[in-house]
C-alpha cells in the first residue's frame, strides 16, 4: 500500500487555544467527578451504581451531551475476560469486593467540549494493580515519544504491543470494538446533546462517522489501532488515547488527551489523577513536558 | 522395645477380634483398618515400612480373615463396628490415642468413629483412602440434586461408579464370589488396579470375606446415605485421594473438608488399592502426617501445593502458562534461556499471590536440564506439572535448510521436550503423587507445508512421543498432553529464522508474519487456558484455534485437501515498507 506524504497540515483538525482550554477544563473535571465517585466506591456497591453515580456528578457538573454514557467494570472484568460480544462492555451487577480492581470510563461533552477519560483504581490492596498502574507510566512516555517522532500511528501501536509484551501484560486495547488504542475527537457546537444509542452520543456517533468518510478519501483513520488503516504518519487533533493493560483477572488503563500538531505532539494536561500517582511514588518518566 | 504377634481382643456383642502387632512399642501406635473384600494383610506392604518407626496394629473387622461373624445383617451396623474400633484401641494402647489409619469400608467405619463424639478422643489422628463418610455422601448427593455447575453430571458419573453398592443389594453377589470371581479378582486388582498380589493377599479367605462383607453395605448404606446426619470431628484428617479410583471418584470427597476441623487433603495419582499399589508412598505419607501431629500441628489445607515447572517461560505462552497457574497459587518454577525474562515472570507470578522461581535453562543441555530435575526433585519431590513449552520457529525451503539449522531446531524443539519430559517424569513416576506432563506441539505437527518442514517436523515428532508418553505413564496415574495452538501472538514470529534469504528480507517476513499473527488475535492467554484444561481434564490433545481444528480434521477427512494446502507457500507477502516498530531489547 502507498502512502502519500502530502501536506500534513490538510489532514486532521488543528484546534484552536480556546478549544484546548475548553478540553482540557472537561478533562479536569471529568476526572475530578470520577475520582470523587471512585472515592465513595464500597464493597456490595454494583457497576451499575457506580456507573449512575458518575453519571449524576457529571449532569451536576454541566454535562449536557455524550461520546459515550459511564462505564464502570469491576474484578475481573477490568481486564475484560470472557468479552466476546460489544453488550458486554456495559455496567452488570456485578459486585465490588476487597481487594478489587475498578475502572470508570466516561466521555462527557459540556458545551461542545469533550472529555474522554479512563480512571482505574482499586478497593484495598492489591499488588498486581499497583504494579500495572506504575508500569502503564512507560506507555505515555512511549506514545508521545513516538509520535514526536513521527512514526505511523501503526509502528506506535506496535510500539505498544511491543512494550507489553516486554513487560508481560496483555494488550487490552484489543478487546475494544475496532481494537484501538485511542480515537480522534473533534469539537461540537455549544448546543445540548440530541441523545444516546446503545450509550454513545448520537452528535459525536455522526461526527465520527464523517472523519471516517474524510479519512478514508486522505487516507487516514481517526481510530488508531494496529491494522493497515493506521499505517499513516500522525495526524493532527485532539486524540484520546486509552492503553489498557491486563495482567490474568487485573485489568488498568487511562485514557486522556494527546495533541497532535505539525511537528510536535504532547499531552493535553500533566495534572491528572494517575501522572500526580506516579510522580508521588517517585516514576518521572512520564512523558511530560 | 519390639512386638511381634496376634492376640484375640472381644469386641461389640462379645465378638472376638484377631488383632496383629509388629514395630517398635513405643513408638506412636498407627491402627490400620481394612476394607472389603480385604483382611488386614492388604496392609502388610505399608506395615513393613511404618514399623521401624511407629507401633503398628491391624485387625481382622467382623466377618473378615480370622475375626468372628456376627449373626445377620444388623451385626454388621456401624454401632457395632465402631464400637469394635475403639475396643482395639483400648486394648492396644489403654493411655495414649491412636492414629488410625483406613481404607475403603475401614475409612467409612473410621469417619464414623471420628465423627462421633463418644469415640473420638480414643483418635490422635485419621488418613483416609477412598472411603468418604456415608453421611457426607448422603450430603453430597442430595446437594447435586440441584441443576447447574455440572451437579448432574458428577451424580451420575458416581452413580455409574457404584454399579457394584446395588449389585451388592440383590443375591447375585455372593453368587458371583462362589462362582468364579474370586479367581479372577487377583487378576483385575493386578492388571487394572496395579495392585501388588502376593499369596497372602487376596488369600485364600477371599471367598468368605467377600460374601460376608456385603452384609457392611446391606446394613449401611441405605440408612446412612438416605437419612445424612450433621457429623463434625475435631481429629485432625489427612485425605488422600486417589485421582483414578474406579468406585469413589474424586469428585465424590469435594466438600468432606467440611466435616473435619483441620483436614489436609493430598491428590495422588493411582487407583483404589494405594495400599498395594503404593504402600511406600502411602508409609510416607502416614508418617510425616502422624510426626506433624504428634509434635502438636494441625496440618490444614491442600497438598502437594501444584509445583509447575515452565520451560521458555520468559514471554509469550510460557509466560502466561506460569501467570495461569500463578492465579491459581501454585508454585511457579520459570525457566528461561534468559534469566531476565524468567525473573520478570517469576514477579508477575508472586503479584498474583503465588510463590515463583526462576532459572536460566538452556533446554539443549542435557546436564542442565538434570540439574535442575535433581534441585526440584530435592526441593519439592516433584512438579505436578511440567510444560515444555521452549521452542523456535524455522522457516524456509527444505533444499536451503542446513544441517546446523536443523540440529538447532530438533535440539530445542525435540530434544528440550525429550530432556523435560524424562528428567521431570522420573521424578513424577518415583514421587508417586498426580503429575502432568504438557508438551506445547503445535497444528503444524498435524499440517504439512513446503514453507515450515523443519518446525513442522519436530512438532510432529513432539505429537508422537507425547502420545507414546501417555500410553507408558497412564498406568502410573501421570497424564500428558500436548496443546496444538494455531496463529498465536507471541513473539515466535519476530524470532523465527528464515533460511535462504538475506537479512533484509527475514526482517520484513518476520514482520509480515507478525502482523499476520496479531490479525489473528489468539492470544497466549487462550493457550494457557487450554494449558489448564488439559490438565485438569486429563485431555490427550487439544487444538486451539479453528486452523488447529481444522488441520486436525483434514488430517483425518480430507488427506488430498491437506496435500493441496500444504503446497501452497504460506509466507505471507511482505510490505515495500515495512519499518518495524521500535521493540524494547527482548
Amino acid at each position: 500500500m502507498t502512502i502519500s506524504i502530502g501536506p500534513v497540515a490538510s489532514r486532521g483538525h488543528t484546534p484552536t487555544p480556546d478549544q484546548l482550554d475548553a478540553f482540557r477544563r472537561v478533562q479536569q473535571l471529568t476526572y475530578a467527578a470520577a475520582e470523587s465517585v471512585a472515592g465513595e466506591l464500597q464493597a456490595g456497591m454494583t457497576e451499575r451504581e457506580a456507573a449512575r453515580r458518575l453519571r449524576r456528578r457529571l449532569i451536576e457538573n454541566g454535562a449536557d451531551d455524550w461520546f459515550h454514557l459511564p462505564f464502570a467494570w469491576f474484578g475481573d472484568r477490568t481486564a475484560f475476560r470472557g468479552f466476546k460480544v460489544p453488550l458486554q462492555f456495559f455496567p452488570t451487577n456485578r459486585r465490588l469486593e476487597e481487594g478489587m480492581p475498578f475502572v470508570l470510563d466516561v466521555a462527557p461533552v459540556v458545551r461542545g467540549a469533550t472529555a474522554d477519560i479512563g480512571y482505574t483504581g482499586g478497593l484495598g490492596d492489591n499488588p498486581a494493580l499497583e504494579r500495572v498502574c506504575d508500569d502503564l507510566a512507560a506507555y505515555r512516555a512511549l506514545i508521545v515519544d513516538q509520535v514526536r517522532r513521527r512514526r505511523t500511528f501503526r509502528q506506535v501501536y506496535e510500539a505498544v504491543d511491543a512494550l507489553a509484551a516486554y513487560q508481560g501484560y496483555a494488550n487490552r486495547h484489543h478487546a475494544y470494538p475496532g481494537h484501538v488504542i485511542a480515537h480522534q475527537v473533534l469539537p461540537l457546537a455549544e448546543s445540548p446533546g440530541v441523545g444516546t444509542t446503545f450509550g454513545f452520543g448520537r452528535r459525536h456517533l455522526r461526527s465520527l462517522s464523517r472523519s471516517i468518510a474524510t479519512g478514508r478519501r486522505q487516507q487516514w483513520s481517526p481510530l488508531w489501532s494496529g491494522d493497515r488503516r493506521s499505517d499513516h504518519p500522525p495526524v493532527n487533533g485532539l486524540w484520546a488515547v486509552e492503553p489498557h493493560l491486563g495482567l490474568r483477572g487485573v485489568g488498568a488503563k487511562f485514557e486522556e488527551y494527546l495533541v497532535v500538531t505539525d511537528d510536535d505532539a504532547y499531552w493535553l494536561d500533566d495534572d491528572l489523577p494517575h501522572v500526580r500517582r506516579w510522580l508521588s511514588r517517585g516514576i518521572t518518566d512520564v512523558g511530560a513536558r | 522395645m519390639t512386638a511381634r504377634g496376634q492376640r484375640s481382643v472381644v469386641g461389640s456383642g462379645g465378638l472376638l477380634l484377631a488383632v496383629q502387632e509388629r514395630g517398635r512399642t513405643d513408638g506412636p501406635t498407627v491402627l490400620l483398618v481394612h476394607g472389603y473384600p480385604d483382611n488386614h494383610h492388604v496392609w502388610d506392604l505399608v506395615a513393613e515400612q511404618l514399623e521401624a518407626d511407629h507401633h503398628v496394629v491391624t485387625y481382622d473387622v467382623r466377618g473378615a480373615g480370622e475375626s468372628g461373624v456376627p449373626d445377620g445383617r444388623s451385626g454388621f451396623r456401624m454401632e457395632a463396628l465402631v464400637a469394635d474400633l475403639v475396643a482395639v484401641a483400648d486394648a492396644v494402647s489403654p493411655d495414649r490415642p491412636v492414629h488410625l489409619v483406613a481404607h475403603d469400608w475401614g475409612s467409612i467405619q473410621a469417619w464414623a468413629a471420628v465423627t462421633d463424639p463418644e469415640a473420638a478422643p480414643r483418635f490422635a489422628s485419621f488418613t483416609s483412602m477412598s472411603g468418604p463418610s456415608l453421611d457426607h455422601v448422603g450430603a453430597w448427593m442430595r446437594a447435586r440434586l440441584r441443576p447447574g455447575a455440572g451437579r448432574w453430571r458428577q451424580l451420575a458419573n458416581q452413580s455409574l461408579h457404584s454399579w457394584y453398592v446395588y449389585a451388592f443389594h440383590t443375591p447375585l453377589a455372593p453368587l458371583a464370589w462362589r462362582h468364579g470371581l474370586t479367581r479372577l479378582w487377583p487378576v483385575m486388582l493386578e492388571r487394572r488396579e496395579g495392585a501388588a498380589v502376593d499369596r497372602q493377599w487376596p488369600g485364600a479367605s477371599l471367598a468368605t470375606d467377600a460374601t460376608r462383607g456385603i452384609g457392611l453395605y446391606r446394613a449401611n448404606i441405605f440408612q446412612h446415605v438416605v437419612r445424612p446426619k450433621p457429623a463434625h470431628t475435631e481429629v485432625p484428617v489427612q485425605l488422600l485421594v486417589a485421582s483414578g479410583d474406579a468406585f469413589v471418584t474424586p469428585e465424590l470427597l469435594n466438600g468432606i473438608e467440611a466435616l473435619a476441623t483441620s483436614l489436609m487433603r493430598r491428590d495422588v495419582g493411582g487407583q483404589h488399592w494405594l495400599p498395594r499399589s503404593r504402600p511406600a508412598q502411602v508409609a510416607r505419607w502416614v508418617s510425616q502426617h502422624v510426626a506433624a501431629v504428634e509434635a502438636g500441628a494441625r496440618p490444614t489445607g491442600r497438598l502437594p501445593t501444584p509445583v509447575v515447572v515452565v520451560t521458555g517461560a520468559g514471554s509469550g505462552i510460557g509466560r502466561s502458562v506460569c501467570l495461569a497457574f500463578a492465579e491459581r497459587g501454585a508454585h511457579i518454577i520459570a525457566t528461561d534461556l534468559s534469566a531476565a525474562t524468567a525473573e520478570r515472570t517469576a514477579e508477575l507470578c508472586r503479584l498474583l499471590g503465588a510463590t515463583a522461581e526462576f532459572h536460566r535453562l538452556d533446554v539443549t543441555d542435557g546436564a542442565a536440564v538434570e540439574a535442575l530435575a535433581a534441585k526440584v526433585g530435592a526441593e519439592h519431590g516433584a512438579p505436578t506439572v511440567m510444560v515444555n513449552n521452549a521452542g523456535l520457529g524455522l522457516a524456509g525451503s527444505f533444499l536451503d535448510t542446513g544441517d546446523d539449522d536443523w540440529e538447532q531446531i530438533l535440539q530445542v524443539n525435540l530434544w528440550g521436550v525429550i530432556r523435560g519430559s524424562r528428567a521431570f517424569g522420573r521424578l513424577m513416576v518415583d514421587n508417586g503423587e498426580v503429575g502432568h506432563i504438557v508438551n506445547i506441539a503445535s497444528a503444524a505437527a498435524f499440517t504439512p507445508s513446503r514453507t515450515i518442514s523443519a518446525y513442522a517436523t519436530s512438532k510432529a515428532a513432539v505429537l508422537m512421543l507425547t502420545e507414546c508418553l501417555q500410553a507408558e505413564l497412564a498406568d502410573r496415574g501421570i497424564g500428558v498432553s500436548a496443546i496444538c495452538p494455531g496463529f498465536v501472538d507471541t513473539g515466535i514470529a519476530v524470532a523465527t529464522r528464515y533460511v535462504g534469504v538475506d537479512d533484509d528480507e527475514q526482517d520484513a517476513r518476520r514482520l509480515a508474519a507478525d502482523r499476520l499473527y496479531k490479525r489473528r488475535r489468539i492470544t497466549p492467554d487462550a493457550v494457557a487456558d487450554a494449558v489448564l484444561r488439559a490438565v485438569d481434564r486429563d485431555r490427550p490433545l487439544v487444538p486451539v484455534a479453528a486452523e488447529a481444528w481444522l488441520g486436525l480434521l483434514a488430517q483425518r477427512f480430507a488427506p488430498r485437501l491437506r496435500r493441496a494446502i500444504a503446497r501452497i507457500d504460506l509466507t505471507p507477502p511482505t510490505s515495500s515498507r515495512a519499518e518495524p516498530a521500535d521493540v524494547p531489547s527482548r
